[in-house]
């Protein structure tokens, strides 16, 4: 946290305080802004108003009980965060698995990508000034909630992956729900296109605006959307593949613009990708099969077995009550969420609990370049610049 | 204890050919590479890997307390060459007592609130951070809330 310096700059620059509670900031963003009449001299972002220690609290966790804690760091991304976390669990232990659970965690994070991406878009519609975009964005969101909730029980904070696999069988039904988003959503996409894509306040909004080179990008670390519009193809998906990732046939869409403009491109296209990953998912996905790996001790065993075998009991309540314990060593894991590389690095000393989890969140990378993005530009560009970075506050302060 | 196929890494190769000092020990866990670097080449060693080696992008900076062994902290350093997609962690370990070192910020920017959040939550200083003030705690917050010997609930 910051103090304001009114001595800083020169004599006639003026120092506005921008946030934390503003309605362009997406949560509890403040961002300390040096004034030369309306030209932004120097912007500083001041976090930390959503902080919750969810790396603290994970070391008095076991492992299975962390997954519900990982919902809540980017929460409009949630299967993005448990499948880091889980993928990282399961690297530690040396868990393969099953084929049918990777293709249905692909399904749903692809789902994940669309949904941010629509609130992404809707937001920064509304933010500068497209009030209907936004409407019709969160109508289409809600289908995917839907489609959580059918699947999960819950429409955000899902913890519906699970170390090992799923936590439940998918029920009957749900491939039907997931074709009838996919069906319309083509359409739909062209529908917000047609709204913003030609728009001339919308270019004029956004062309231009918020430029980051590549070469800046790369120094500040920024990954994900942001910098695949600055010209550099890195998407963890085809870099360091996961969960299946290598099966699938889908583009990496860059864009050299290096603006907010060529950031909008760049998500639209990636959301028309997604849907290509799903509709493949949808074919993979066979209809029978285990839906978690099958590992004594630290898999929770199936609830017949449990209920008819000693052993199946005695591994239940093991589980349920100690947890179980990973050899002792380190693993980095590494997804593309929707926002960028999303890493889990985590720390095992033998015991049941994580000695030390550490969220690599995107957003709190990617909002350093702020200061870059806005600085020598006109004070209503900061709005454009806050919402390109597509942050997610819970993300950023986790 | 270093594997026989850990020491073959060409990066481990070339760095112990800049400087035969430079890596202290290197590291194989499930496929991933951990170079541990002593602190005081820290600067120099990140400036060779970045610079001649091509590992220009600094994903992340976690630091370990592994209270109450000494030397109690771990800086891992993760490390992305996107010409040869390869990843590479640089691990230095610190004091537990005033525990300091150079910051990364002239190799790789990111670093600058990476270094701020350990400083933050573990109470690393960093010399020659541009800014190095609390990020997510309140400025007047006593005490580095992640490490081992901090109550999880915090002082009542």
């Amino acid at each position: 946290m910051t103090t304001i310096d009114t001595a800083v700059g020169p004599a006639e620059a003026m120092v506005l305080n921008m946030g934390p509670q503003h309605p362009s900031t997406h949560g509890v963003l403040r961002v300390i802004l040096e004034l030369d009449g309306e030209t932004v001299l120097k912007a500083k972002p001041v976090i930390g108003y959503l902080h919750t220690g969810i790396e603290k609290s994970c070391e008095a966790k076991t492992y299975s009980q962390c997954i519900t804690l990982t919902d809540r760091i980017d929460y409009l991304a949630p299967l993005s965060n448990n499948l880091a976390f889980c993928l990282a669990a399961e690297r530690l232990i040396g868990i393969e698995v099953p084929k049918r659970a990777q293709y249905i965690r692909v399904l749903l994070t692809e789902l994940t990508r669309i949904s941010s991406h629509l609130v992404w878009l809707g937001t920064h519609a509304i933010d500068l000034g497209a009030m209907s975009v936004f409407l019709y964005c969160f109508r289409e969101r809600e289908e995917i909630l839907k489609i959580y909730e059918y699947v999960s029980g819950q429409r955000m904070m899902t913890s519906y992956f699970r170390i090992g696999g799923l936590a439940l069988e998918p029920p009957p039904g749900w491939l039907d729900q997931v074709k009838r988003v996919v069906d319309v959503m083509p359409g739909h996409i062209d529908a917000y296109e047609e709204l913003l894509t030609e728009n001339r306040i919308w270019i004029a909004r956004t062309k231009g605006i918020g430029y980051l080179s590549p070469e800046d990008a790369m120094a500040m670390g920024i990954s994900g959307p942001l910098l695949r519009a600055s010209g550099v193809p890195y998407d963890v998906r085809k870099v360091f593949p996961y969960s299946s990732y290598d099966e699938f046939d889908f583009e990496m869409k860059t864009s050299n613009d290096c603006d907010s403009y060529a950031r909008y491109t760049v998500r639209v296209a990636e959301m028309r990708e997604s849907l290509k990953i799903i509709r493949q998912a949808m074919d993979k996905i066979p209809a029978e099969g285990p839906f978690r790996a099958e590992v004594p001790g630290v898999i929770p065993p199936s609830r017949e077995e449990m209920k008819t075998s000693i052993e199946g009991l005695i591994y239940h309540f093991k589980i349920f009550t100690e947890g179980f314990a990973p050899p002792p060593g380190e693993v980095y894991q590494l997804i593309e969420s929707p926002r960028g590389e999303l890493g889990v690095f985590m720390a095992s000393d033998g015991s049941a609990k994580p000695y030390r989890v550490k969220f690599r969140t995107p957003s709190f990378v990617n909002l350093q370049s702020l200061p870059k993005l806005c600085e020598g530009r006109l004070i209503a560009d900061v709005v454009t610049c806050i919402g390109t970075t597509d942050i997610v506050l819970g993300e950023v302060d986790r | 204890m270093e594997s026989e196929q850990a020491g073959k890494n060409p990066v481990v190769q070339k760095l112990r050919d800049w400087d035969s000092q430079a890596v202290a020990e290197v590291i194989d866990f499930r496929g991933e590479t951990t170079v541990v670097v002593p602190v005081r080449s820290l600067l120099r060693t990140c400036e060779v890997l970045a610079r001649d080696l091509g590992f220009t992008y600094l994903s992340d900076i976690t630091p370990v307390d592994r209270f109450p062994l000494e030397p109690r902290f771990e800086l891992n350093y993760h490390l992305l060459c996107l010409d040869r997609n390869e990843r590479l962690r640089v691990r230095v370990k610190l004091p537990g007592k005033e525990p300091l070192l150079h910051s990364v910020t002239p190799v790789w920017p990111t670093a600058n609130w990476h270094e701020r959040e350990a400083f933050d939550l573990f109470g690393i200083r960093f010399d020659g951070h541009p800014d190095l003030t609390r990020i997510f705690m309140p400025d007047e917050w006593e005490g580095y809330p992640l490490r081992k010997d901090y109550p999880v609930e915090g002082y009542r």
